[in-house]
């Protein structure tokens, strides 16, 4: 009598005792198919019929994932910001006052020589006048000046085996000892520190986008769990009736993976939202810094991979919720 | 169909609920399970249905053994029972309709069988017209006979009732008994467990005796007699 429901094959439909389906595989799988998109359908309008209640859980998740994400994309900025200087750190030397045009030719020709250095570009003290009188915008100010402020400059590109913090320090210590060198300053020093807080700032972020990531897990095992409690007498039934484990767990772990992806779509809109009210402040800043740098935006794969890395967090969390709690339910 | 072989049912509070239970229920035979509240009954049908396992001796049902059904198994195991409980376990978020769909929907019957199937129970126990309907709405005996209803949609050899008619006044309680018989007319083996005497002395069928977790009593109701005291 108790048949493997799978190994009845097919009898003729309406016989006696033949309680199992009776329909060849394929029939099977039809059904079976369209249980889930039953229950996916089933547990969305759940959602649906319960708006606000909905709604908040998804916020909740969204705020948890949008955090995370966001610093990510900043910690980008700034990274696509020094990763582009990074290469070709470069040494301005002031030179002093009194060194006039044709001493800075030498000491371009002598430091053009050495061997640490690739590339020795001079900026006359003229010349930087009139780009800072163009790019500062102060243009008509300046002509209040009886003369020019602003010294000779070099600017030494060293070779790419000399980018590296303490060659780069020595080079800088050799360059300084010079007598005409009244100031050398290098680009460089920033920059590492930038990288090295963005290092810090990486893995700070990839901690607590773990931490919010659990927490995203236990908001939606908890929200299941509340499910769970309030179809107890249906997951009664369908065990009486003979309800796989699988069959009464299916409709949670399609709630847990709406929430997730509820909560996903929301964390991206409210990663949108948020860097459109920072991108206008955001350029102005490049702007002053005479950058090109903007924001970095989430891609489509990126939408796509938040989107699915938050239904693994719904369905894990559903799972989890599921196995402690309603394997506990037994028809009593 | 049914096979007790010195079945005894400790709880692990020590009490004892059935005590060197023996008996058998043949394929297509009907049979009412008696005793006071309390005697074992409810605990025999959980034996059956696997809700409950035996601290000793064996069950079998449909020939087959249960003392080695994994839990993993017990599913498909109920699909060839059908229950009719004394609170019915009707769900009131649904229709009639998907109440009685539901042990279908469990094995995955496609859905253009589902509604024909379900429309045959109902109109087996009368209420077609209502499968609409939410369940909430309807009278104590209508909700029963939908809780039969799913308890045979799924066509199971054997049907188990605990206390189906519990609730109910003497003649709804019969026109229950009624249709029960009429299942067990078809070839559907038949278990009920009831307290009302009368009610089952009435109905003529095999009586099976339970005080105090012993089965006392094994016969139709005239050879019954004397040994149920009453």
């Amino acid at each position: 009598m108790a048949a493997d429901p799978r190994h009845s094959g097919t009898q003729s439909a309406g016989r006696r005792g033949a309680a199992r389906p009776r329909s060849p595989w394929r029939e099977q799988l039809e059904s079976y198919l369209a249980h889930h998109r039953r229950t996916a359908r089933d547990a969305a309008m759940r959602m649906r019929d319960a708006p606000l209640s909905s709604l908040m859980t998804g916020l909740v998740i969204a705020i948890a994932l949008a955090l995370p994400v966001a610093l990510m994309l900043m910690l980008a900025t700034v990274q696509t910001v020094s990763s582009g200087w990074d290469e070709a750190a470069r040494i301005n030397v002031y030179l002093a006052d009194e060194v006039d045009l044709t001493q800075a030719e030498g000491l371009r020709e002598h430091w053009a020589g050495e061997s640490a250095i690739s590339e020795v570009e001079l900026i006359a003290r003229d010349e930087a006048l009139g780009s800072f009188r163009e790019r500062s915008g102060l243009g008509e100010a300046l002509d209040f000046l009886e003369d020019n402020p602003l010294p000779h400059t070099l600017v030494l590109t060293p070779e790419a085996r000399y980018q590296e913090a303490s060659a780069l320090q020595r080079l800088v210590e050799r360059l300084e000892s010079d007598e005409y060198v009244v100031r050398v300053q290098l680009d460089l020093e920033w920059l590492q520190r930038l990288n090295a807080i963005a290092d810090v700032l990486e893995r700070g972020v990839t901690a607590l986008g773990l931490l919010l990531g659990l927490a995203v897990v236990l908001v939606i095992g908890n929200t299941i769990r509340l499910a769970i409690e309030s179809r107890r007498r249906e997951i009664v039934v369908a065990k009486l009736v003979g309800g796989t484990e699988a069959f009464v767990r299916r409709p949670f772990l399609y709630t847990g993976l709406w929430y997730g992806a509820l909560g996903g779509v929301l964390a991206w809109w409210l990663v949108e939202v948020a860097f459109w009210w920072l991108s206008v402040p955001v350029d102005r800043l490049a702007d002053l810094y005479g950058s090109a740098f903007g924001l970095q935006r989430l891609s489509f794969g990126d939408v796509l991979t938040l989107v699915g890395a938050s239904m693994l967090f719904g369905w894990l969390g559903a799972w989890l919720a599921v196995k402690r709690h309603l394997d506990a339910i037994e028809p009593r | 169909m049914i096979e007790f072989e010195r079945v005894t049912k400790r709880y692990a509070d020590h009490s004892v609920a059935l005590h060197d239970v023996s008996f058998a229920l043949e394929r297509g035979e009907m049979a009412f399970l008696t005793g006071h509240s309390g005697a074992g009954k409810s605990t025999l049908l959980k034996l059956i249905m696997l809700m409950e396992r035996p601290s000793s001796g064996r069950v079998q049902v449909g020939g087959q053994p249960l003392d080695r059904t994994p839990r993993r198994r017990i599913p498909y195991l109920r699909r060839h029972i059908g229950v009719v409980f004394q609170d019915h376990q009707l769900l009131f978020d649904r229709t009639v309709f998907d109440n009685v769909a539901m042990p279908l929907e469990v094995t995955g019957v496609p859905p253009r069988d589902v509604a024909r199937r379900v429309r045959a129970a109902l109109d087996k126990v009368g209420l077609l017209s209502k499968e609409r309907m939410n369940p909430v709405r309807l009278s104590g005996g209508e909700q029963q006979r939908i809780g039969i209803a799913r308890a045979v949609v799924n066509k199971p050899p054997l049907l188990l009732a605990d206390e189906p008619t519990g609730n109910l006044d003497p003649a709804l309680s019969a026109e229950i008994m009624d249709l029960f018989r009429e299942f067990n007319r078809v070839g559907v083996s038949v278990l009920v467990a009831s307290h009302d005497i009368s009610l089952v002395q009435a109905m003529g069928c095999r009586m099976l005796t339970l005080s105090e977790g012993r089965l006392t009593g094994d016969g139709s109701h005239s050879q019954m007699r004397g040994a149920y005291g009453g």
